[in-house]
């Protein structure tokens, strides 16, 4: 037992669609300034989980907390205000905005809340923080692959979350680009934030994460320290024939 | 909130505009006050409807409910209460009926939303002719000594305070979020806005407005009935002076009123009987060749004006 009780924690939470159990009585904690990789082969049920932690969905039974309260039924908005911030597998940006209102949004309706010349320096500063300064008068659809990746991490950012939630935020990235993205993400964890991070890049799961939990069709068949998890007869099974990384 | 020059600048030159605006009855007081009358009317309708519509993507067609809210509270309050008092009553009532309806519905769909605010105009006109019936009333008298020009300057005065709400409303948190909730839903709620209740206060600015508008216009009918007051060809005709002027701008959907009014009224004196077809054709015209309506066009000859500078 953790001496400190966890950030989140997720008991006996499942989701069902149809007859398909996505995510199958999945219990594990988050501790403060914790990285925790979640990974599984593909169509685990690794996004389902952010999906539920974030609000996106809500479960078919169990319950999740931060800090204790359970925000199981809360819709998205409400999980945001209360400081869990997330990416999503598949970029999500304001197409119509500027780089910096787009980092904006996270900094005026997040868990921290800002107006006027505070949230214009805010979202500057978090622009700073990803490696996009001076960039924020950029359209979105100007930037590379990783300059959208980066402003999205900012806008989650800008919200000063307790919980980061990212969803395989270094996939699709060039071996350059994921040294960049690894050192970023480096950079958050000596910050001392929490994160669940979701990925496929063992490398980054190894060098990024503090313990793992592994799902395999929704259930989650091992938990524990990075090397010892991945060096799980299980989990070797489970990733055998679907190893990308 | 702070001011810059531009903003002084515009809300002075928009202050002038009105002035100049306000004049039309000293020039004229027949056929061109009437189509003013007309052109106030659809201002405020489109503009107001295009502060809600414009960043959200609901199309409502509900503009003829509120109307015809607002007419009715002068049809039926002005034996009781004075005059001036009945313009906020039918504000306020038309913003609780665009609430209510809100809350019904703006979690649903698009498709739902637009279907539902065509039904809700016509729902409450079948409530007040059945009222009606068993009262044995076919419609009412509004009697009042108030003239057309009367009429003109109140309809120009809530233009102006439907121009200034857009304008208040565009520097502040809420417009931030509902640009934000046009553009990805998904991501205004991740972030941590409140999209349905943001949408719903936006939906009661229309409903105000339409229903203020609908108890202006009230004396110049003298006599009301349902099918005048709620006629469903009003809110048709927002939705596509609107769209033809552009929502991506405050003062988009005016650029379209003006010469759609104008038009519109030599086509009918002329083609009593083809009316709806002609919207229809001019409905599909508009989609067709300015999905972005005049907004767009000006911008993107702006636009290729700079390029070929640059
Ligand atoms: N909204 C949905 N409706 C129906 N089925 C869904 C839905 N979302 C996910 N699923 C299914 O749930 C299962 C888990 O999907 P999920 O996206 O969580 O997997 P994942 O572990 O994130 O996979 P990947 O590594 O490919 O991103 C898949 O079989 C998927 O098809
Ligand atoms: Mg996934």
């Amino acid at each position: 037992m953790r001496a400190q009780s966890p950030v989140l924690a997720l008991r006996g939470v499942t989701k069902r669609f149809g007859g398909l159990v996505a995510v199958n009585a999945m219990d594990f904690d988050v501790a403060e300034h914790e990285v925790l990789g979640l990974i599984g082969p593909n169509g685990s049920g690794k996004s389902t989980t952010l999906n539920l932690i974030s609000g996106a969905l809500h479960p078919t039974a169990g319950t999740i907390s931060l800090r204790g309260t359970p925000i199981t039924e809360l819709p998205a908005q409400d999980i945001a205000r209360r400081g869990i911030s997330r990416t999503f597998q598949l970029v999500r940006l304001l197409p119509s905005m500027t780089v910096a209102e787009n980092v904006m949004a996270g900094a005026v309706f997040g868990h921290r809340r800002r107006w006027g010349g505070e949230a214009t320096a805010h979202a500057e500063a978090m622009l700073e923080r990803v490696g996009l300064a001076r960039r924020g008068h950029l359209r979105v659809g100007q930037l590379t692959y990783i300059d959208t990746k980066r402003v999205e991490l900012a806008r989650v950012l800008a919200s000063d979350p307790k919980v980061l939630l990212l969803d395989e935020w270094l996939a699709g990235l060039n071996p350059t680009e994921l040294e960049e993205g690894i050192a970023l993400i480096r950079s958050l964890r000596d910050e001392g934030r929490t994160v669940i991070l979701v990925e496929h890049v063992m490398d980054a799961i190894r060098s990024l994460c503090d313990r793992c939990v592994v799902m395999a069709s929704g259930t989650k068949i091992a938990e524990g320290g990075v090397s010892d998890v991945l060096s799980d007869p299980e989990v070797i099974r489970a990733y055998l024939g679907d190893e990308d990384a | 909130m702070r001011l810059t020059n531009r903003d002084w600048n515009a809300l002075g030159l928009s202050a002038l505009l009105i002035a100049v605006v306000c004049c039309l009855p000293f020039l004229t007081q027949g056929y061109w006050l009437s189509i003013g009358v007309t052109i106030a009317m659809y201002a405020v309708l489109a503009t107001s409807w295009a502060l809600f519509s414009g960043p959200t993507h609901y199309i409502s067609l509900a503009t003829a409910a509120f109307f015809g809210v607002g007419t009715y509270t002068v049809g039926y309050g002005i034996e009781v209460l004075p005059y001036w008092t009945l313009l906020p009553i039918a504000g306020v009532l038309g913003a609780v009926l665009a609430a209510l309806a809100g809350l019904a519905t703006l979690r649903l769909s698009g498709v739902y939303f637009v279907i539902f605010t065509l039904g809700l105009a016509e729902f409450i006109r079948q409530i007040i002719t059945w009222v009606q019936n068993l009262t044995g009333q076919r419609g009412i008298y509004v009697l009042t000594s108030i003239t057309e020009s009367h009429i003109y300057w109140q309809l120009v005065g809530l233009a102006a305070l439907v121009f200034l709400t857009g304008w208040l409303i565009g520097r502040s948190r809420l417009g931030f979020a509902l640009r934000i909730i046009g553009d990805d839903e998904e991501v205004a709620r991740h972030s941590g806005i409140h999209t349905a209740r943001a949408k719903v206060l936006l939906f009661m600015v229309p409903g105000a407005a339409a229903a203020i508008a609908g108890a202006i216009l009230a004396p110049r009918y003298v006599y009301i009935e349902p099918m005048l007051a709620f006629t469903p060809m009003l809110s048709f005709q927002v939705v596509i002076m609107a769209l033809l002027g552009g929502t991506g701008r405050l003062w988009g959907p005016l650029v379209g009123v003006i010469p759609f009014t104008i038009i519109w009224e030599a086509i009918s004196a002329s083609f009593p009987n083809q009316t709806t077809l002609l919207l229809g054709v001019s409905f599909l015209v508009i989609v067709y060749l300015l999905p972005r309506g005049f907004v767009g066009l000006i911008e993107d000859t702006r636009h290729r004006g700079r390029e070929a500078q640059a």
